[in-house]
C-alpha cells in the first residue's frame, strides 16, 4: 500500500509551491480531527491513551497507522498505545531523547499523570508539542467537561503554552506550536476546549503540504536529531545535581524563555504569510478607543468577539483581548495590545484556584500591567464556564456591564447562581444577538436512533456543498441507556463565533415523541419556527395527543408543524430503529436551508460515500429511506387554540425527598443550570438511593411474568442490569389489599413450604434490553414460543404495574439470616442495593455488582476505578446505590482511574485500624461495659449473616451501655463502635484500570495480604473511553488502538495473581455458569485475605446482539476462550490442590465463539489473512493456556503450606 | 480402464467429483481432494442472503450505542474500507485455480435478481471455469403459485445464460410437481448440466430445550434412489449432462447412477465422514468391478441401465406404495 499521506489525513499538495500560498480548501471537521491530522503529519512517534475528550485523536492516529498512511516525510507514525499518561509521557521522553519527533494527546487527569516527565522535557530544552483538550480535574466530583484546570495546573512545568479558540485556530496553532517548538526548543503545550471546541464541528479551511513544509524548518529538525542520545557521540543526560550547582544550572535555560514569544510571533507571521490567517501572541479586537476590555483565552474568545461587535454597534466601546501565548507570558506584548483609553479590564479564568489570590491569568495580567506600567487600569477577576458551564452574549454583557460600574465586583462568578458567597453577576438571561441571516436548528434525539450521526453528516453536506459557513455542537446524557441528544446546528454566510448553545432556534425537531413528556423541546424555537416531529400518528391524529404545553408553544410561536412516522418508513426500509436518514432527509425538505432538490441529491451523495463500504445493499437501503420520507412528510395545519391533550411527566418525584426532589428532580428536569450554589453539598457528599425516584419509561417493551410457566429459578432476576426484575417469597396475609392484578404463585422451594412467591417487573425503570427473556429456560408446555417472562409492550401496562411494583416494594424483604446463599435460585430473594442504573441496556458488568450488593450490600465499602462503573454508579443526576430497610446499603467512592487499588487498600487499613483501636478501648473500659459483652463482641466471628446480625445486636447494646457511661474513653469507643461489625471492603474497576494504568497498584495490594476483594469487570477493552485496546483485549479482536487487531494474546492477570500464593483468584462468567458466580463471590469473601474475581462482561463495545450476549459468554467458555476457575490457598492447608478448573475441556472451536462477535468479524472483513492468521494462534493460546491450566489444577499437593 | 466422462465440456479423468461441501473452503484440501482423483471440485455456495446479512449486521454493530454518550461516540476505529462482498470468495477461487489442475466449478445461492446476474458474473471473472447454481428458496406464501416459482427459477437461469460465458449447471431440488416438464425446460433454457438432488438444512427439534435446530445430516445410501431415478428417466431425454448427488458412498452407487445415466457422481458425506483420500478407494473399486464385469469404459455403461435402455422401463414410474401393495397377497388386504 503507498497511499499519499498527507492526503489521506487532509492535507492537499498544490503546485508549485510559493510563498503565498492562497487556494482555499474548506473541510467540515471537529478540532480533534483538525488537530491530530497536523501532528499524525509532523511527528514519527505518538504515543496514546484513551481520555475523553482527547481520545478521538490517538483514534485517528491509530487509524491512520494502520492504513499505512504516511506522515510529511513518507514515513508511517509509529504509534504505541502505553498504559497511562504516565507511560505515554515517559515514551515521549524518550523518544525525543533519542531524536524522533514525537506527541501525544491528553487531557484532565491523563495531563496530571504526565507532569513530572514535562519538567524533565522542558528541564532538557527538548521540543515537542503535546495537543490538550482542555477538561476539569476531578475535585469534589469528576467531570469530563471543558475548563482549564488541567493546564493551568501544568503552568509551572516550563512548557510553553499556545491556546487555540476555535477548530481553525486548533489546527492553525497546532503547526504553528510545532513550528515554533523546533525554533525555540521549548516544549509547547497547545490546548483548546475539550467538548466546545475538541468536538464542536466546524467548516474551516485546510492546511495544504507545502504550509507544512515551509513552516518546518528542517534544519531544526537536524539539530534536534544531532541532539539525541547516541553511542556514537555518547553524552549523559538526567544527572543528579547539589546544592552548589542547580540553582545556577536552573537558570540556564532563561535566554530560551525570552526569546520564545518573538519566535512564536515570527511563525505566526510566517504561516499568515503562508494562508493569509494571522495570529499574535495577544489579539485585541473591538473599538480603539475601547474602555471596557474582557481577557481570556479559549472558546470563550469567539463568543466575546462578536458579542464585542454587536456592543460595539452600539457606541459600548468595549473590546475583547485574546490570549493566545500564556507561557511564556510576554508581558510588553500583552501591554502594547491593549488599547490606549482602556479605563477598566475584566480577566476571565475558566478554572479555580481556591485560597488564591486571584486565578492565574488574572493574576498574570495584573503583574504585567504593573511591571509595564499602567497601574491607572482597574483589573478585576471572574471565573466562568467551568466544565462547559454555558458562556453566552447575556453572561459576557453581564461580565461589561459589571466593568461599566462604579465598583466593579472583584472575584466575581458569572453564569452561575451563587447564593451562598454572593460571587455571582447578574445576568439578563433574554439577552441575545442571534442574527437573522444565520439558521438555527436543534434536535432532539435519542442516542440508538442515529440522529447525531445524521446531523454531522448535514453539516458536512451544507458546509462542502454551499458558501455557508457551519457549526454543530451535541449535548449527550449522563445514561448510557435510553440517552437523550440535543443537537446544535448553526448555518450562516459567515465564520460561526458562537460558542454557546442556541437559544433561538428557527428549526427544532423531535426524532422521539416521548421526549415532548420529559423535555421542554419548545423552549427555543423562534417565532414562526419550524417544528418537525416524528410520529406515529398521523396529520390527522397528531395534534389532539400533543402535550397540551406544546400545542400552547406552537399557536404562540405560529409555527409551522411538520409531522412523520419515521420508524414505519425505517422498518419498511429495513433500517430498523434508525431514523437518521430519513429525519435528515426532512430536516432538509422543511428547513429551506438549501433548495429541496439540491439538498436531496447531496443527501443522496452523501449516503454513496457514507454507507458504500458497508456493502450496496446498506446503500440502498438508506436511498430507499430518502425517498420514502418525502412520501410520509405532512405540514399540520396549527390550529388557533389547545386542544385538551395530555400533560404531567415523572410524578414520582413528588414523592422523593427533599433533596431529591428540589435539587436531582431539577437536574433531571434538565434545569440544573439553574440549581444555585447553596443547593449543592459543598464536599461532593450525595444521598444514595436516588435512581429509583427517575422514572424514565424506556422500554417499548418489558417482561411479563407468567407464574404459571415459571419455575422459580431466579436466572432472569440474577442477570437483569437493571434491577427491575425483582422476586420475594412471603407470607399468604400479605396479599391481603393487593391489587386486583398483582401476581403470585406457590413458592416451590421446600423451605419455603406454604409461603407465596412473586416475581415483579419495575416496567417504568426497565430499558428493554430482553436479556432475562433469553436466560429464562422455561417454556410454556403448549405455546413453546413462551416462556416463563415474555416481552409485552410497556403503554398499556404501565399503571397497572406501577401500582403492582409499589405493592411488591411494601412487601418484608425476608430475614437475611433465613435466606440460603448456595444456590442463585433461594438468594436472589435478596434485595439488590444497586438499581435501576444508567448502563447500556443489557450491559454485561451490572449483574456482577448487583450481585455483589444482594450477597454483603449492607456492609459493603466500595472504592470504585473510573470508567463505565464509576459512571452509571455515580453520575448525577441520580445514583443507582441505594439502602435496605434499616438504611444500610453499599458506601461507594471513586478517587481516580489509577489509584482505585490503593484507595480500597486505605479503606482496609483505615478500617481495621479503628477497629483494632475500638478493640483497645474495649478492653480498656470492659469493667463498666460488662466483661461478657466485651468477650462477645471481641471474639465474635462474623462469618455469616446471622453472626453479623447478632454483633450488631451487641454492639447496639454496648452503644447504649457507653451512653450512661460517660467520659473521654467512652466517647471515643462510641465514635469507634460501629467499626466493630466487620465491614467489607470491595475494589471495583474494569481492565482498563486492573491490567494497565492500575496495574500497579493493584498489584501491590494483593500481595499486601490484606483482606480486600477486587471485583475485575473484564470487558476486554476500555469501554467507557469508546473501545479502545487493553491488555485484556484478546488477541485477533478489532478495537481502537489495535485497528488492525490485537496482535498480542491477553493478559493472564489471574495467574499472575496466583503466583503469590495467598491470594483467592477466580474466573467467573455469569452467562456461562450463574451457580459458579454465585460460589466464587462467597467464597472470596470467606477467605481470610486479598481476593480477586475477574468477571467475563460482556459489552456493546463487542459488537454483539445484547439481548443474547449471556450466550456469548456460555459460547466464551464452551470454546475453551475464557476459563472458569477458583484458586482458594486455604485448599493447600488440606493439602489440596488449590486451583479448581471448573469449565469443562473445550468442545467447540474458538472461531464459533469469534462468528459471535463483530470485534472479531470485522478483522475478517477489513483484513482477511490477518484475521486467519490471529485466529490460528487465539486457538493455538487457548490450547496452550488450557494445558497449562490443566496440569496446574492437577498436580499433587501435600499439607506443607506455601506449596 | 477408461473412466473418463465428458461434464460442463470438460473431458474427465473419471466422473468421480466432490460436490459443494465444507472440504473445498481450504486450498490445501482441494489439492489433496486433487490428489486422491477427483476430477473436478464444486466450491462451496457463495450466499447472497449470507452477504446481505453480514452487510446489516456490520451496519448494525458499528452503529449500535454510538452517538450516545459524551465519552463513547463510537465504539469501533474509522476503517476506510471492508471487504463486505464475495471478495473472499473470489479470492478462494483465484487462489484455487492456481494451485491445481482439475476444473474449478462455483456454486452461487442467489437471493435477488441483480445479485445471482452480479455475482455469477464476478465468479466467472475470478477464474472458475464453470457455475453450479444452488436455486431453491423455502417458498411458504400460499399466494405464490408453482408455476410463477418455475418461471422465476427459469429466467434466473436464463439470464445467468446470457450474463457469463463459462458452462452453467443447476443444482435442484426434487420438489416441482412435474420434475420433469422443469428439467426439460431448464435444458431449453441453456442449463449445460442438472445436478440432482439438492439436499437442505432441515428443522428437528430439541425435546430438552424445546427449540428448533436446524442442520443437515449427512447422506445415507439411501438417499441415491430418487436422484437415481429421475437420472434414469431424463437420460436421453434432454441435451443437458446430468450430475448424480446424493448419497453415493460406495463404487457400487457410483456404478448404479453411472448405469442410471449420469454423467458426472458427486461425493460429498462420504468424504467428510471417511477422509479425501476415500476417493481413490472408490476409484479402484469402480475399476474393479467394471473389470470383473468386463466393461471397458465407463461410457460404455453410462445409461445402460435408464428408463430408455432398461429391461423394465416401467419400473422407474411405479410409485412405492403401488410396489408395496401388489407385493402382498390379496387375501391378507
Amino acid at each position: 500500500m503507498n497511499l499519499n499521506t498527507v492526503e489521506r489525513v487532509g492535507l492537499e499538495r498544490q503546485n508549485p509551491p510559493g510563498r503565498r500560498i492562497t487556494k482555499t480548501r474548506y473541510k467540515t471537521l471537529d478540532a480533534n480531527e483538525a488537530v491530530a491530522r497536523i501532528a499524525y503529519a509532523l511527528n514519527e512517534v505518538i504515543a496514546i491513551y484513551p481520555i475523553t475528550p482527547a481520545s478521538p485523536m490517538g483514534e485517528w492516529a491509530d487509524a491512520w497507522s494502520s492504513r499505512v498512511v504516511k506522515n510529511l516525510w513518507h514515513t508511517v507514525p509509529e504509534i504505541v498505545e502505553m498504559q497511562s499518561e504516565a507511560g505515554a509521557a515517559g515514551v515521549i521522553h524518550g523518544a525525543l531523547q533519542t531524536g524522533a519527533l514525537s506527541t501525544t494527546f491528553t487531557s484532565s487527569q491523563g495531563l496530571l499523570l504526565m507532569i513530572p516527565n514535562m519538567y524533565k522535557i522542558a528541564g532538557e530544552l527538548t521540543p515537542t508539542v503535546f495537543h490538550v483538550a482542555a477538561r476539569s480535574i476531578a475535585a469534589q466530583a469528576l467531570s469530563i467537561f471543558g475548563d482549564h484546570s488541567d493546564v493551568m495546573a501544568a503552568r509551572a512545568t516550563g512548557w510553553a503554552m499556545l491556546c487555540s479558540a476555535s477548530v481553525q485556530e486548533a489546527q492553525d496553532l497546532a503547526l504553528i506550536a510545532h513550528a515554533a517548538t523546533l525554533e525555540s526548543r521549548i516544549p509547547f503545550l497547545h490546548f483548546f476546549d475539550g467538548f466546545r471546541t475538541s468536538h464542536e464541528i466546524s467548516k474551516i479551511v485546510t492546511l495544504s503540504e507545502e504550509v507544512l513544509r515551509e513552516m518546518i524548518n528542517e534544519e531544526r529538525v537536524h539539530e534536534h536529531r544531532a541532539r539525541a542520545l547516541s553511542p556514537d557521540h555518547p553524552v549523559i543526560r538526567g544527572t543528579a545535581q547539589n546544592p552548589d550547582v542547580y540553582f545556577q544550572a536552573r537558570e540556564t535555560v532563561n535566554p530560551f524563555y525570552v526569546a520564545c514569544p518573538k519566535i512564536v510571533q515570527r511563525t505566526m507571521d510566517r504561516f499568515a504569510e503562508l494562508t493569509g490567517r494571522r495570529y499574535g501572541l495577544f489579539e485585541y479586537h473591538g473599538s480603539t478607543d475601547a474602555e471596557r476590555v474582557v481577557i481570556l483565552m479559549g472558546s470563550g474568545c469567539e463568543a466575546v468577539h462578536e458579542t464585542v461587535d454587536f456592543l460595539d454597534a452600539q457606541n459600548e466601546k468595549v473590546g475583547v483581548l485574546k490570549v493566545r501565548l500564556y507561557r511564556p507570558f510576554d508581558a510588553q506584548a500583552f501591554v502594547k495590545m491593549l488599547p490606549s483609553d482602556v479605563r477598566c479590564i475584566a480577566v476571565l479564568d475558566r478554572t479555580k484556584e481556591p485560597g488564591a489570590g486571584g486565578e492565574p491569568l488574572y493574576l498574570d495580567c495584573v503583574n504585567a500591567l504593573c511591571e509595564e506600567g499602567r497601574r491607572d487600569v482597574r483589573v478585576v477577576g471572574g471565573r466562568y464556564g467551568l466544565s462547559s458551564k454555558e458562556f453566552t452574549p447575556a453572561v459576557i454583557k453581564a461580565v461589561f456591564d459589571n466593568l461599566a460600574k462604579q465598583s466593579p465586583r472583584n472575584h466575581f462568578t458569572v453564569g452561575i447562581d451563587d447564593d451562598l458567597s454572593h460571587t455571582s453577576l447578574d445576568v439578563d438571561r433574554n439577552f441575545s444577538i442571534e442574527t437573522a441571516d444565520v439558521v438555527r436548528a436543534q434536535f432532539f434525539g435519542l442516542g440508538s436512533d442515529g440522529t447525531v450521526g445524521a446531523n454531522k453528516e448535514s453539516i458536512k453536506i451544507i458546509g462542502e456543498n454551499t458558501d455557508y459557513f457551519a457549526q454543530g455542537y451535541f449535548v449527550y446524557d449522563s445514561k448510557k441507556s435510553g440517552a437523550m441528544t440535543i443537537s446544535h446546528l448553526r448555518f450562516g454566510p459567515r465564520p460561526i463565533r458562537s460558542t454557546y448553545l442556541i437559544s433561538k432556534a428557527n428549526f427544532v425537531a423531535c426524532h422521539q415523541p416521548v421526549l415532548l413528556e420529559t423535555c421542554d423541546v419548545l423552549k427555543d424555537l423562534a417565532p414562526s419556527g419550524t417544528f418537525l416531529l416524528n410520529s406515529p400518528l398521523g396529520p390527522d391524529r397528531v395534534w389532539g395527543r400533543l402535550p397540551e404545553a406544546v400545542q400552547r408553544r406552537l399557536i404562540e410561536q405560529r409555527a409551522k408543524f411538520f409531522v412523520i412516522d419515521g420508524n414505519k418508513v425505517a422498518r419498511d426500509a429495513g433500517m430498523g430503529g434508525r431514523i437518521n436518514t430519513i429525519m435528515q432527509t426532512c430536516f432538509f425538505a422543511t428547513s429551506g436551508v438549501l433548495p429541496a432538490q439540491d439538498a436531496i441529491e447531496a443527501i443522496k451523495n452523501s449516503i454513496r460515500k457514507t454507507y458504500a463500504k458497508k456493502g450496496d445493499e446498506i446503500v440502498q437501503m438508506n436511498l430507499r429511506a430518502v425517498d420514502e420520507s418525502l412520501a410520509h412528510l405532512y405540514q399540520v395545519e396549527v390550529p388557533d387554540a389547545v386542544t385538551p391533550g395530555t400533560s404531567g411527566p415523572n410524578g414520582e418525584l413528588k414523592r422523593a425527598p427533599e433533596f431529591v426532589r428540589n435539587v436531582l428532580g431539577e437536574i433531571i428536569a434538565g434545569r440544573g443550570d439553574r440549581v444555585p450554589v447553596g443547593a449543592l453539598p459543598n464536599d461532593g457528599t450525595y444521598p444514595t438511593g436516588s435512581a429509583q425516584w427517575e422514572k424514565r419509561n424506556l422500554a417499548s417493551e418489558v417482561p411479563v411474568w407468567d407464574p404459571a410457566v415459571c419455575i422459580q429459578c431466579g436466572k432472569c432476576v440474577m442477570v437483569c442490569p437493571h434491577a427491575v426484575i425483582r422476586s420475594k417469597a412471603y407470607e399468604a396475609a400479605v396479599l391481603h389489599g393487593a391489587p386486583s392484578s398483582f401476581k403470585s404463585a406457590e413458592a416451590r422451594f421446600p423451605e419455603w413450604k406454604g409461603l407465596k412467591y412473586t416475581l415483579q417487573v419495575a416496567v417504568e425503570d426497565c430499558t428493554g434490553c430482553g436479556i432475562c427473556v433469553d436466560v429464562c429456560p422455561a417454556r410454556n408446555k403448549s405455546e413453546a414460543r413462551l416462556k416463563a417472562i415474555n416481552m409485552q409492550p410497556q403503554l398499556p401496562q404501565r399503571e397497572r404495574e406501577r401500582e403492582n411494583w409499589n405493592f411488591f416494594l411494601s412487601i418484608p424483604e425476608m430475614d437475611r439470616r433465613q435466606v440460603s446463599t448456595d444456590h442463585v435460585r433461594k438468594m436472589q430473594i435478596q434485595q439488590p442495593l444497586f438499581e435501576f442504573s444508567g448502563a447500556c441496556a443489557g450491559c454485561g458488568e451490572t449483574p456482577y455488582i448487583k450481585l455483589l450488593t444482594q450477597l454483603f450490600g449492607d456492609r459493603l465499602i466500595i472504592a470504585n476505578a473510573t470508567g463505565c462503573s464509576s459512571i452509571y454508579g455515580g453520575n448525577l443526576p441520580t445514583t443507582p446505590y441505594t439502602k435496605d430497610a434499616n438504611g444500610r446499603g453499599p458506601a461507594w467512592a471513586n478517587s481516580l482511574f489509577e489509584d482505585n487499588a490503593e484507595f480500597g487498600l486505605g479503606f482496609r487499613v483505615s478500617l481495621d485500624k479503628q477497629q483494632e483501636f475500638a478493640g483497645e478501648l474495649l478492653q480498656q473500659l470492659s469493667p463498666q461495659i460488662g466483661r461478657r459483652l466485651t468477650t462477645e463482641i471481641v471474639n465474635a466471628r462474623q462469618r455469616d449473616e446471622a453472626d453479623i446480625f447478632d454483633q450488631r445486636e451487641r454492639v447496639a447494646e454496648l452503644k447504649r451501655r457507653l451512653e450512661s457511661i460517660g467520659g473521654p474513653h467512652a466517647k471515643r469507643l462510641l465514635a469507634l463502635a460501629d467499626t466493630l461489625v466487620r465491614k467489607s471492603v470491595w475494589i471495583v474497576g474494569g481492565d482498563g484500570w486492573g491490567y494497565d494504568i492500575g496495574y500497579g497498584g493493584l498489584d501491590h495490594v494483593l500481595a499486601s495480604g490484606h483482606n480486600v476483594k477486587v471485583l475485575l469487570l473484564d470487558t476486554e477493552v476500555y469501554s467507557n473511553t469508546g473501545g479502545q485496546c487493553s491488555k485484556s483485549t484478546p488477541r485477533a479482536a478489532v478495537a481502537k488502538f489495535a485497528s488492525g487487531g490485537k496482535r498480542g494474546p491477553k493478559k493472564d492477570l489471574g495467574l499472575i495473581a496466583m503466583t503469590y500464593g495467598n491470594i483467592y483468584v477466580a474466573s467467573v462468567a455469569m452467562g456461562a455458569r450463574d451457580e459458579h458466580t454465585l460460589k466464587t463471590f462467597l467464597e472470596a469473601e470467606a477467605y481470610d485475605g486479598p481476593a480477586l474475581i475477574i468477571a467475563y462482561s460482556h459489552c456493546i463495545a463487542h459488537g454483539i446482539n445484547m439481548t443474547t450476549a449471556m450466550q456469548n459468554q456460555k459460547a466464551a467458555v464452551n470454546t475453551g476462550q475464557w476459563l472458569l476457575y477458583r484458586y482458594n490457598p486455604e485448599r493447600v492447608q488440606l493439602g489440596e490442590n488449590p486451583l479448581h478448573l471448573d469449565s469443562s475441556a473445550p468442545h467447540t472451536k474458538v472461531a464459533d465463539y469469534f462468528k459471535l462477535e463483530q470485534r472479531f468479524k470485522m478483522l475478517e472483513m477489513s483484513e482477511p489473512r490477518a484475521a486467519k492468521e490471529l485466529l490460528a494462534q487465539a486457538q493455538a493460546d487457548v490450547n496452550a493456556r488450557r494445558a497449562l491450566y490443566e496440569f496446574l489444577a492437577t498436580r499433587k499437593f501435600n499439607a506443607t503450606p506455601n506449596s | 480402464m477408461n473412466l473418463t466422462t465428458r461434464y460442463l465440456g470438460f473431458k474427465l479423468r473419471t466422473p468421480l467429483v466432490p460436490s459443494a461441501s465444507p472440504l473445498s473452503e481450504k486450498i490445501d484440501n482441494i489439492k489433496r481432494l486433487e490428489d486422491a482423483g477427483a476430477a473436478a471440485v464444486v466450491f462451496h455456495s457463495l450466499f447472497e442472503e449470507q452477504i446481505h446479512r453480514d452487510h446489516h449486521d456490520l451496519n448494525y454493530y458499528l452503529e449500535q450505542g454510538t452517538e450516545s454518550f459524551a465519552e463513547s461516540l463510537t465504539y469501533f476505529p474509522d476503517r476506510a474500507e471492508f471487504k463486505v462482498g464475495p471478495e473472499a470468495y473470489l479470492e478462494h477461487i483465484a487462489q484455487a485455480k492456481a494451485a491445481v489442475g482439475i476444473p474449478i466449478i462455483g456454486s452461487l445461492n442467489g437471493s435477488t435478481f441483480g445479485g445471482w446476474l452480479g455475482y455469477a458474473r464476478q465468479i466467472e471473472q475470478a477464474g472458475a471455469d464453470a457455475l453450479e447454481l444452488n436455486i431453491y428458496s423455502i417458498q411458504s406464501d400460499p399466494d405464490v403459485r408453482g408455476e410463477d416459482i418455475e418461471t422465476h427459477y427459469l429466467n434466473i437461469l436464463a439470464a445467468i445464460k446470457a450474463e457469463v460465458k463459462i458452462p452453467v449447471a443447476v443444482k435442484l431440488s426434487p420438489f416441482f410437481t412435474n420434475f420433469a416438464r422443469f428439467a426439460r425446460e431448464a435444458d431449453r433454457n441453456g442449463a449445460n448440466a442438472l445436478v440432482l438432488f439438492n439436499r437442505f438444512y432441515q428443522p428437528d427439534i430439541e425435546l430438552e430445550t424445546l427449540e428448533i435446530s436446524p442442520n443437515i445430516l449427512l447422506s445415507t445410501p439411501m438417499a441415491m434412489r430418487l436422484p437415481m431415478r429421475w437420472i434414469a428417466m431424463l437420460y436421453g431425454r434432454i441435451g443437458a449432462n446430468l450430475a448424480a448427488t446424493s448419497g453415493i458412498h460406495r463404487a457400487t452407487d457410483a456404478l448404479k447412477m453411472l448405469m442410471a445415466g449420469a454423467d458426472v457422481t458427486m461425493l460429498c458425506s462420504i468424504l467428510l465422514r471417511r477422509g479425501i483420500d476415500h476417493i481413490r478407494v472408490i476409484e479402484h473399486e469402480i475399476c474393479e468391478w467394471m473389470e470383473e464385469h468386463e466393461y471397458e469404459s465407463v461410457e460404455q455403461l453410462k445409461g445402460s441401465m435408464s428408463q430408455k435402455n432398461c429391461p423394465d422401463p416401467s419400473a422407474f414410474e411405479r410409485a412405492q406404495y403401488m410396489r408395496a401393495l401388489q407385493t402382498y397377497p390379496a387375501a391378507e388386504i
